[in-house]
């Protein structure tokens, strides 16, 4: 059995990415909620993650700079981005920039689940 | 205090129709201004002018109709002046040319008496008279040889002055005469008198040469008053002349007065120089002033048909004017209105933006506390009670943040008339800022509070006060840069009036954006502003009684200071 899959979750709003996290959890995922950029950071700098799920509207530094800083230190991460809902655009830019995808909020988590598959190349998952 | 007021207001409430009943209240003043201050301006010359007109007029038809006839009296006191002197000189002449001895003569007498009545005529008698006022010898139709003069008056006056004219008197067949004394000396140092009566036909021919027309009577009167020619006025010869003749020096003098009899007069009168009459012209003021009645009665018809018809014309003008106003004011305010209601709109607009965005946290939350329940029961973890009540409280709390939104969102779009209630500003001021708190979040924009809790509450309308702000504070979040400072002040400006202000260090003004900030369809958000924002702000300012106050430096940042007052506007104002 391989060991199971790792993700990282990056949002201010506490209460929705540490409930995301346990849900994880739940399913046989790896999780660790962050919840700021300079938090996410610091973990991916000391820890192995798989996927990174990034909320795009932060203060402080928001997602896409996250991103970029992540893409920095780890090209190959692949990074899926939350927006809300009208805020497609930065969704976008994020894929343009070289997220994986983008997802919605209120978040559909099946969904959720089949982008982080996606993105580890269908992957077959633990759990 | 304010407790009253708040009755008055509360009872006031129904502001729509209230405002409509008073609203025709200033027109009619306003009408009235204009009325008063176009009959001030038309008539105060217009009657100054007629009456400068009038005066001027008056003058110059009484000097027209009077100057002549001043003329032509000074012209006949002149020719009575002359004809008395010729009289009296002819008598010099005889008696300077003859002497005593020869005049004593009757037949001498009798012929230089034929030849002065054929030269000159009118004469009557011709009489010598010596020292002791004996008449020595006489020609004439009366018996009047050897009659003592010596107590008479005329005689010693012709011995003093050397000459004298009497005054008119009765005389021969009871025609007026006029006596004329000489006086000379003989060689031996005495003084004997020649003395001629003549009658006055004379005069009244000179009268008659002055071609005057028959309203007018001139006579002579000496300087007791009593008439020396007959007057069409004022009785026969020798009468009392009822008029009083002042005592002048010689020459033409104008008067106007009323005589005895109540006629309105003019009167002319000229003194000779060396006789004791004067010439007395009189002129019915009713025939002198025709031509001024008549033009004057012309005059005043034009008056006040002019008057009439610049009152009418400012009346109806004034009211069309008025009326044209008051439609203006009433599209302006409609098209206010649908300003305002646009701007509304284009707020809630880019409010419901901010607000979609702002309830996605709750219900992410909501969404993830839920799922979390649902998988707890779905896989048999259900048990742990206390795990399950916080979620669920959770999910309570993010819908009880959502209804807060919405509600302020609601309770910002529903109201677009005005509506007066007592309000904290603070408390408005902090409530429209949570509009735009996620934004200030997310931009990490420095916040402050310099909230005054001393204060007094206001009396305002809340939509209206959160609306101003929510313009001024999205116009501050759109100057300052990420990381920007926006600063919230209020105090108490004075006992009526409120302060409050939001101070960004942003990227300021220039002059020339400053000027224009106000006026409507004025932006410098090219492409996505109405430019009607700060105008409608500063509409509604002034329509809650309030002033606006900005204050810029580029480079530095932009105060906007907004000065509430504590009791809305009408209460005092108008009536």
């Amino acid at each position: 059995m391989s060991d199971p899959t790792a993700i990282l979750l990056v949002d201010d709003e506490e209460e929705f990415v540490s409930t995301l996290a346990e849900r994880l959890e739940i399913r046989g995922f790896e999780s660790k909620a962050a919840y700021s950029g300079d938090q996410a950071l610091s973990l991916i700098e000391n820890n192995d993650y798989d996927v990174v799920v990034l909320d795009v509207k932060m203060p402080g530094m928001d997602g896409l700079e996250v991103m970029d800083q992540i893409k920095a230190r780890r090209p190959e991460m692949p990074v899926i981005l939350l927006t809300g809902h009208g805020s497609t655009k930065e969704g976008m830019e994020g894929m343009q920039k070289g997220a994986f995808d983008y997802l919605m909020k209120p978040l559909d988590i099946d969904e959720l689940i089949s982008k982080v598959q996606e993105a580890l190349g269908g992957r077959p998952e633990s759990g | 205090m304010n407790k009253e007021n708040w009755w008055q207001r509360l009872k006031n409430r129904l502001p729509e129709r209230g405002e409509k009943k008073r609203l025709p209240q200033r027109y009619r003043k306003l009408q009235r201004y204009i009325v008063l201050l176009m009959l001030l301006v038309t008539l105060i010359p217009l009657t100054v002018m007629a009456v400068t007109n009038a005066m001027q007029y008056q003058k110059n038809i009484q000097a027209e109709r009077i100057t002549p006839m001043r003329a032509i009296a000074s012209k006949a006191a002149h020719s009575f002046e002359i004809f008395l002197e010729e009289r009296l000189s002819a008598i010099h002449f005889i008696a300077s040319s003859y002497s005593f001895e020869i005049l004593s003569g009757e037949a001498t007498l009798h012929r230089i008496f034929r030849i002065l009545r054929e030269e000159y005529g009118g004469y009557v008698d011709l009489g010598l008279i010596n020292a002791k006022g004996k008449q020595i010898s006489y020609t004439g139709p009366y018996d009047l040889l050897n009659k003592d003069y010596s107590n008479q008056q005329w005689f010693n006056e012709a011995r003093v002055r050397g000459v004298f004219i009497s005054d008119v008197f009765m005389g021969y067949r009871d025609l007026p005469h006029i006596a004329l004394a000489v006086q000379n000396l003989n060689d031996q140092g005495e003084s004997w008198i020649l003395r001629a009566t003549m009658d006055t036909k004379k005069f009244d021919n000179l009268i008659s040469t002055m071609g005057l027309d028959p309203v007018k009577d001139v006579f002579l009167v000496n300087s007791q008053g009593t008439l020396q020619t007959d007057s069409k006025l004022y009785g026969k010869v020798l009468h009392q002349c009822p008029l009083e003749i002042p005592e002048t020096e010689p020459g033409t003098y104008v008067r106007e007065t009323t005589d005895p009899e109540g006629r309105e007069i003019v009167m002319i009168y000229s003194r000779l120089i060396k006789h004791d009459f004067t010439l007395v012209m009189i002129l019915p003021k009713t025939s002198v002033f025709k031509a001024w009645h008549s033009l004057k009665q012309e005059m005043s018809y034009m008056f006040v048909i002019s008057v009439v018809l610049i009152v009418l014309v400012i009346f109806s003008s004034t009211r069309l004017l008025v009326k044209r106003i008051r439609e203006a004011d009433e599209k302006r305010e409609i098209a206010f209105r649908e300003l305002e209601y646009t701007q509304k709109l284009s707020s809630i607009g880019r409010l419901a933006a901010g607000v979609a965005h702002e309830i996605n946290n709750p219900l992410s939350i909501i969404n993830e506390k839920a799922g979390l329940l649902k998988d707890l029961v779905d896989h048999d973890m259900h048990h742990d009670k206390e795990k399950l009540m916080r979620s669920v409280s959770q999910v309570l709390h993010s819908v009880s943040r959502c209804r807060d939104i919405t509600h302020r969102l609601l309770g910002f779009a529903r109201r677009i008339g005005v509506e007066y209630e007592l309000l904290d500003a603070n408390e408005v001021l902090t409530e429209t800022l949570g509009f735009l708190e996620k934004e200030a979040h997310h931009r990490n924009l420095d916040i402050r509070y310099r909230l005054s809790e001393e204060i007094p509450k206001i009396y305002s309308d809340r939509g209206q006060l959160q609306q101003v702000f929510l313009n001024i504070l999205t116009n501050a979040f759109a100057a300052v840069d990420d990381g920007g400072r926006v600063t919230l002040s209020s105090w108490q400006k004075d006992a009526q009036t409120v302060g409050v202000s939001i101070q960004d260090n942003g990227h300021g003004m220039d002059e020339e954006t400053k000027r224009q900030i106000f006026e409507p369809f004025f932006s410098t958000k090219k492409g996505y502003g109405t430019g009607l924002g700060l105008s409608i702000t500063y509409g509604i300012i002034k329509k809650l009684g309030g002033e606006i106050k900005v204050d810029s430096k580029v480079g530095e940042g932009t105060t906007f200071s907004i000065f509430l007052p504590q009791n809305p506007p009408g209460e005092t104002e108008d009536e």
